[in-house]
This record gives structure tokens, C-alpha cells and sequence, in this order.
């Protein structure tokens, strides 16, 4: 990767700059749609890699292959497309200006290493400082540290469980990373990371020492870089609510119940449990799980909305159970209704044959814990018969809702956006186009589709030097 | 009253919610219900009588009216609020439970021998009377509600309570011979008969305004 800021100003060329706000998989496509359309577009990413959230994911819907594969592919497009930079640990402080002709302030964070790292890991070896690995969501943390994991900037967590043998493998810890890391093994750039925490003591030195190709810069500091921009595409994405607040569902205070997102953590074979689908509270396998769907959504207490990909998450998850027990692995999922439209429907249907996956029609009223078996028990009422039920269960997961990644007050520029803190096609909002799911909750299939569009938008702005059709909206 | 029921049978002809909508309180919320079953999940009293409040939003749109007005629910509801803090829909379901019942009984058809019901008419008849509550009073009429041998042996349990209750002034014996009362009974019970004037002019003239 060329180094960020040479490479930027070698970028403002005869036709305006595209700027994309936020590397997941939205902001990777619409960078490259964009550039790939001879147009030259900075892409800034708050995190030290990109890829956003489908990195911490095991496995896709509806074809459960792994996004890994897809995620290659864009790294090659993106090396190939000169016209294109890639900023990490940047963010967007400021916008000023109009359509066609805007000034972003972007700030970059101090990596500590340079672009001759060979991720060789010496460095990592020699550093003793450990911190809670923020890759692994709020997995393996108990209590009130798990609801700090659920937003975008903590010091998340997960378990350091070894993969033995079949039985206990012990309560889930939280997964810890060195102060000199990578944050997760197919992270690209492919380069190490200084946690800004060791800057200054005896680890920071250590480091510099361990490094054989002088990629470790003590002295970079935080700078900030002035950048000439037509559009601006916002692709900053989503978090998950935050699940403590969902208070008779215990999260937090019972350990065996988890988010859909640290299920997709605990199924990476280079994860916290090696792959393995256990109960956080003892380490034992965990065969009957039970799925609660709209947890947090649809709900006037917390997200209104419907996060719409949440039903063919907990649909897609029912899979790992038979795929790591077989015939001895059992899903629940409790459901208002199922949400899963046009071509997603026959994946429904695939599911809904399998007579190991149970479905109950059942918006779950509690949840408690069985003092001696630490097992969950769901508690509520059947609304197919209207029977009561306590069922216990080895492990619960919450079908988490999606929120936007950022929200109210935290944009740095004027931008409508709807009840639930999505971002609304609007004239008002000039020549900043949102993509993925900072419009709406969005699967990945709908979140390429929305940046593509956004992609087009900019394209247009840049042709025209201002936005197209601004005149005869002003009438 | 139960010339009121008729009535409205005539008048709604099968379209029960609606009649709901118009005459119970908080009605118009029914609709709003998409069955999740939190509520009745979340009752404490759930497991103990025939409907829960999600079997009665069903049984509303079902037009199952007279099970709907006969049925024993609305009067077990303990006005916990659990269940109106968890609904997702934020649907008033308390007060419909309570709008239920006033409006079985308005119509003739809320279950005689409900517990609940009894200690209301009982709660509302000593009320009336001399616009005060006397306790004592309400405490035997209720001990007394199942017969006469009950009601030693509820009193005689009940007994530390009752002598709590008057070491602390919450209750005085004094008050079965008489006991106090509003100044005004007369402008008391006139300002109740204009109330209920008031509330059968309303349901005489049907839907309210703006309940579309
Ligand atoms: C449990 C779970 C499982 C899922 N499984 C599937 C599945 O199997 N199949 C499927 O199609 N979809 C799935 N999804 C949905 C999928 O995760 C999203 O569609 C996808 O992540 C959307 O990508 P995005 O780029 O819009 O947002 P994100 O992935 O959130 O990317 C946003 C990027 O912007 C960065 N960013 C945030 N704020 C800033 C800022 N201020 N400045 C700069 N950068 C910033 C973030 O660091 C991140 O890299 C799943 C979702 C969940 C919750
Ligand atoms: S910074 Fe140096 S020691 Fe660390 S991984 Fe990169 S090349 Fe290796
Ligand atoms: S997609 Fe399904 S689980 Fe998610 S909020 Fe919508 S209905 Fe609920
Ligand atoms: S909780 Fe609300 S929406 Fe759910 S069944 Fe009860 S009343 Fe209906
Ligand atoms: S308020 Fe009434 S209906 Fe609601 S949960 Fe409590 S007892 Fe049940």
C-alpha cells in the first residue's frame, strides 16, 4: 500500500475526489465501483484493517460459505486500482463546503508501524502487556464489562479456552491480544499495531528492539490532513444493541446467554474456543441452543425497527449446531414471525425440514438460570395453543438488533436521518450519499447493492463538477 | 343494564372489536397487539386464570364476546405492570384488563362469583354509602362473602392484622357503629349520579368522537 498522504495529494488530479467514510464491506464496494469507473477515491477506515463487520463473521447466509473468499477477492481489486488510497485508523473530524467542492479535515492515528512490516509477529513475542482482544465482541466477559464491548470503541474480550479434549474446557475467559498485534489473522493490511498503551514503557522499546526490518516508528504522532472532495460517500455501518438493556433476558448476569455475534465469534476455528460450541459458564458443549428472535427490535422499549437480517442469522446459526453435534445437536428458535423474503424464503424452508430445528411461535417473557446446572430457562407463553412453557436450554443466543455505528449528534457534518438513526435519501444532504447499513439494516447482499448506488451518485457529482439537478431542485 | 346489552349487540352486529375500540378504555390499543405473548408470559398470575391478556386481544378480533365479557382474567389482573413495561407494542394493557371488566359489568355479563368482582362491588358499595372507606365494615362484609362459618375462621386468621391496624389509627373499631364520613353526603351522591348520567349519555351516543 503506498504511504497515505504523498499518495492522497498525488490523487487530486484534474477530476474531483470521491471520499468514502468507513471500510466495511459497503465502503470497500463503493470505493472500488467507484474507481473502477476511472474515478479517484480515498477510502478512510477507522479500524487498523478493513473488511468491517463480515470479518467477525464465521459463515453467510444463504450459501454458508465463508467471507473470507469474497473479502480476498476485494483486496486484489483493491491493489489493482492505482487510482484508488486506503487510509486505516482514519476518521472524518470535519466537513466544510458544498456539493462538488467540499474540504474534509481527516485525522489519522498513530499505527507505530510503518509499511515494512512482513508481519513477521517478533515484535508481539517480545511485548508482555496484554489487553482484552476487541475482535472478539463482548464474548468470555462477564457483567458489566460485556455491555461496554457491544459499542464499536471498547476493549472487548474473548475466552482463552484451549481446545482439548470433549468435555469441560472450563469457563470462557476473556480472549487477550499482545500490545504489539495484528488484529486478527487475515486482517489486511497485512501489518502489526502498537496499542497506544505501551507507548512510553519498557514494551514500547521492546518492540523496536525485536523488529528486524525497522518497521517500528516510536516517533509517528497523530496528524491531520487537509483533503480537497467532491462527494463523500458515508459507509460507517452498524453495532449491536446493546443486549444488558434487554433486562429479563438476563444478559450479563447469566453467563450461558450470548449475542448472535459472539456465536459467530465462538464458531472461529482460530477464535477464543478453537471453534467450539460450548456454555461460557462451565466449558461443556452446548447441543440445545435456543435462538430469541427480535431481541432488542421491534420493540417501542428499545429499537423500533425490524433489523431484517436477524431471522436468517438465527436460521443460518441453527446450522452450527448439526455441524459440530450431528444428530445430537438441537435448535429452538422462538419467533414473532419469520422475516425472510423473496430467494431467502427457500432457505427458510430447508431449515424448516430439518426435524432437529424447532420452531415456537413465542416472543420469550424471561429468562432464569438453574442454580446447580447454570442451564438458561425460557419462560413465556406459546402463541400457537397458548400454552406456558419454562424450557431449558445449554446456551442461549439473543438475534441482536442492528443500530448504526453512528448516531445523533456524532456526525461531523448536517445529515437527515430517520426515527432510528438511519441515514435518509435527502437533497438537504448534498453531495454525501450513504451506503450499507448506515441507510438501514442491511444483509450483505443489500448492503453491496445500496453502495453501488452511492457509488453512482458520486460518480455523478464528479461529472458535473456540483450536484446534478441542484438548480431546478432549488425552484 | 342488560337491556344496555342488547343493545350494543344490536348496534356492533358481530363487530366486536370495534366495539371495544369504542366503549372500553384504552380500546382502540387492541388492534395494536401482534400476539408475541410477553404479557401473558410475564404475568405473575399467568398460571392461574382461564385468559391471559394476548388470549384476549385474539379473542376480541375473534369476536368471541361473550367469552371475552364472562371471562375471569381482567379481574385477577394486579395492576403489576409487568406487563405494560415489556409489551414491545407498548400497549396500555392494564388499563384495558381494567376497562374489561368495568365494561362486563356494565353489561351484565361479567362472572358473578369472581372473587375480585365481589370485593370491587362490595369496595364500591361501602365507598358509596358515605363517600368514605370504613375498613371494618368492608374487612367483615368480605370475610363474610362465602358464608357464615368462612368468615369466623377468616376473621379469626386475619385477626393479628385487624389489631394491627388499630394500634397503628389505620382503623377504628368505633367505625362499625357508624364511622366517618363525607360532609356533604347528599352533594356526594348527587355528584356520583350526574357521573354516571354522564358515562350513559356516552355510551348512549356510541362511538367517540375521533375514535376512527
Ligand atoms: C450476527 C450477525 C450475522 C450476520 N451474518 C450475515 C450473513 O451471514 N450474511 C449476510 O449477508 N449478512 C450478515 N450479517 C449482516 C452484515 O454483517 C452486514 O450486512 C454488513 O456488515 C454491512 O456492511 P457495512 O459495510 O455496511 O457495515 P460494517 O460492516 O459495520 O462496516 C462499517 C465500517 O466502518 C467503520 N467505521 C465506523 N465508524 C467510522 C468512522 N466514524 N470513521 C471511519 N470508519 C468508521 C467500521 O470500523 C467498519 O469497518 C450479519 C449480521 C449480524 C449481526
Ligand atoms: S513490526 Fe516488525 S517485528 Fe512486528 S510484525 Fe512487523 S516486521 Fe515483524
Ligand atoms: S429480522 Fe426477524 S428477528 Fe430480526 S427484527 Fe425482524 S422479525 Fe425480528
Ligand atoms: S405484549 Fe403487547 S404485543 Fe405482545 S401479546 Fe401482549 S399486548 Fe400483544
Ligand atoms: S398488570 Fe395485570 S395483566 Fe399485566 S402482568 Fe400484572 S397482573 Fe398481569
Amino acid at each position: 500500500m503506498p504511504e497515505p498522504v504523498p499518495g492522497i495529494e498525488g490523487a487530486g488530479t484534474d477530476q474531483g475526489v470521491i471520499l468514502v467514510v468507513g471500510g466495511g464491506i459497503s465502503g470497500i464496494t463503493a470505493a472500488l465501483e467507484a474507481t473502477e469507473a476511472g474515478k479517484d477515491v480515498i477510502l478512510i477506515e477507522k479500524r487498523p484493517f478493513i473488511g468491517g463487520r463480515i470479518t467477525q463473521l464465521y459463515k453467510y447466509f444463504p450459501k454458508l460459505c465463508h467471507p473470507v473468499c469474497g473479502l480476498e477477492i476485494n483486496q486484489r481489486r483493491i491493489k489493482a486500482s492505482p487510482r484508488l488510497s486506503v487510509l486505516t485508523m482514519a476518521s472524518l473530524e470535519s466537513l466544510r463546503g458544498t456539493a462538488g467542492d467540499y474540504t474534509a479535515s481527516v485525522r489519522i492515528a498513530p499505527r507505530y508501524v510503518n509499511d515494512r512490516c512482513t508481519a513477521c509477529g517478533a515484535c508481539a513475542e517480545a511485548v508482555q502487556a496484554e489487553f482484552n482482544d476487541e475482535f472478539h465482541d463482548g464474548l468470555g466477559l462477564t457483567s458489566a464489562d460485556r455491555s461496554h464491548a457491544a459499542s464499536d470503541d471498547s476493549s472487548g474480550d474473548s475466552s482463552g479456552a484451549d481446545p482439548s479434549g470433549d468435555s469441560s474446557t472450563g469457563p470462557l475467559k476473556p480472549a487477550r491480544r499482545k500490545g504489539a498485534y495484528l488484529p486478527y489473522p487475515m486482517a489486511w493490511p497485512e501489518r502489526f499495531v502498537l496499542d497506544p498503551r505501551i507507548i512510553g514503557t519498557e514494551d514500547a522499546r521492546r518492540a523496536f528492539d525485536a523488529c528486524r526490518y525497522g518497521a517500528i516508528d516510536l516517533d509517528m504522532t497523530e496528524e491531520t490532513v487537509e483533503l480537497k472532495v467532491a462527494a463523500v460517500i458515508w459507509a460507517t455501518g452498524w453495532k449491536p444493541y446493546d443486549a444488558a438493556k434487554i433486562q429479563p433476558y438476563g444478559y450479563g448476569r447469566i453467563p450461558n446467554v450470548i449475542t448472535s455475534l459472539e456465536l459467530e465469534r465462538m464458531m472461529d476455528p482460530l477464535g477464543p474456543t478453537g471453534g467450539k460450541l460450548v456454555r461460557p459458564s462451565d466449558g461443556l458443549p452446548a447441543r440445545n441452543v435456543a435462538f430469541i428472535q427480535c431481541a432488542g427490535s421491534r420493540d417501542r422499549n428499545h429499537l423500533r425497527h425490524c433489523s431484517r437480517i436477524c431471522c436468517m442469522v438465527s436460521l443460518k446459526q441453527s446450522t452450527y449446531t448439526r455441524e459440530r453435534y450431528g444428530d445430537e445437536g438441537e435448535a429452538t428458535i422462538y419467533y414473532i414471525d419469520i422475516r425472510a423474503i423473496d430467494r431467502l424464503e427457500d432457505f427458510y424452508r430447508k431449515i424448516k425440514s430439518d426435524p432437529k430445528v424447532r420452531f415456537i411461535k413465542s416472543k420469550v417473557a424471561n429468562i432464569t438460570a438453574d442454580p446447580r446446572s447454570g442451564d438458561p430457562i425460557l419462560h413465556g407463553v406459546d402463541t400457537e395453543g397458548y400454552r406456558r412453557y419454562s424450557n431449558p436450554h445449554d446456551l442461549v443466543v439473543l438475534a441482536i438488533g442492528m443500530q448504526p455505528s453512528v448516531g445523533g449528534d456524532d456526525f461531523p457534518f448536517e445529515v437527515v436521518v430517520n426515527r432510528d438513526g438511519f441515514i435518509e435519501p435527502d437533497p438537504r444532504n448534498g453531495a454525501i450519499f450513504a451506503a450499507g447499513c448506515a441507510t438501514d439494516a442491511l444483509d450483505v447482499n443489500r448492503s453491496v447493492q445500496s453502495a453501488t448506488a452511492a457509488a453512482l451518485r458520486a460518480v455523478q457529482v464528479v461529472n458535473a463538477g456540483t450536484m446534478p439537478g441542484l438548480e431546478s431542485r432549488r425552484d | 343494564m342488560s337491556e344496555n346489552n342488547n343493545e350494543m349487540i344490536e348496534r356492533y352486529r358481530g363487530n366486536f372489536l370495534r366495539e371495544v375500540e369504542d366503549n372500553v378504555e384504552e380500546g382502540e390499543w387492541v388492534k395494536m397487539c401482534m400476539q408475541c405473548g410477553v404479557c401473558s408470559g410475564s404475568c405473575p398470575l399467568g398460571p392461574h386464570w382461564d385468559f391471559g391478556p394476548q388470549t384476549l386481544f385474539m379473542m376480541i378480533r375473534a369476536g368471541k364476546r361473550d367469552e371475552v365479557l364472562a371471562a375471569e382474567g381482567p379481574w385477577m389482573c394486579t395492576s403489576c405492570y409487568n406487563c405494560i413495561v415489556r409489551c414491545p407494542r407498548e400497549l396500555p394493557i392494564t388499563h384495558i384488563m381494567h376497562g374489561l371488566a368495568h365494561y362486563a359489568v356494565r353489561m351484565g355479563l361479567a362472572p358473578k362469583n369472581q372473587p375480585t368482582r365481589k370485593f370491587s362491588d362490595l369496595f364500591w358499595k361501602n365507598l358509596k354509602a358515605d363517600g368514605r372507606v370504613n375498613e371494618l365494615r368492608l374487612g367483615i362484609s368480605l370475610y363474610f362473602m362465602h358464608g357464615f362459618v368462612d368468615g369466623i375462621k377468616t376473621a379469626l386468621k386475619k385477626a393479628p392484622l385487624g389489631l394491627g391496624m388499630v394500634r397503628t389509627k389505620r382503623m377504628n373499631p368505633m367505625e362499625f357503629f357508624g364511622g366517618h364520613k363525607v360532609r356533604d353526603r347528599k352533594g356526594f351522591h348527587r355528584m356520583l349520579e350526574k357521573a354516571e348520567e354522564i358515562e350513559s349519555a356516552r355510551i348512549e351516543k356510541g362511538p367517540r368522537p375521533g375514535a376512527e
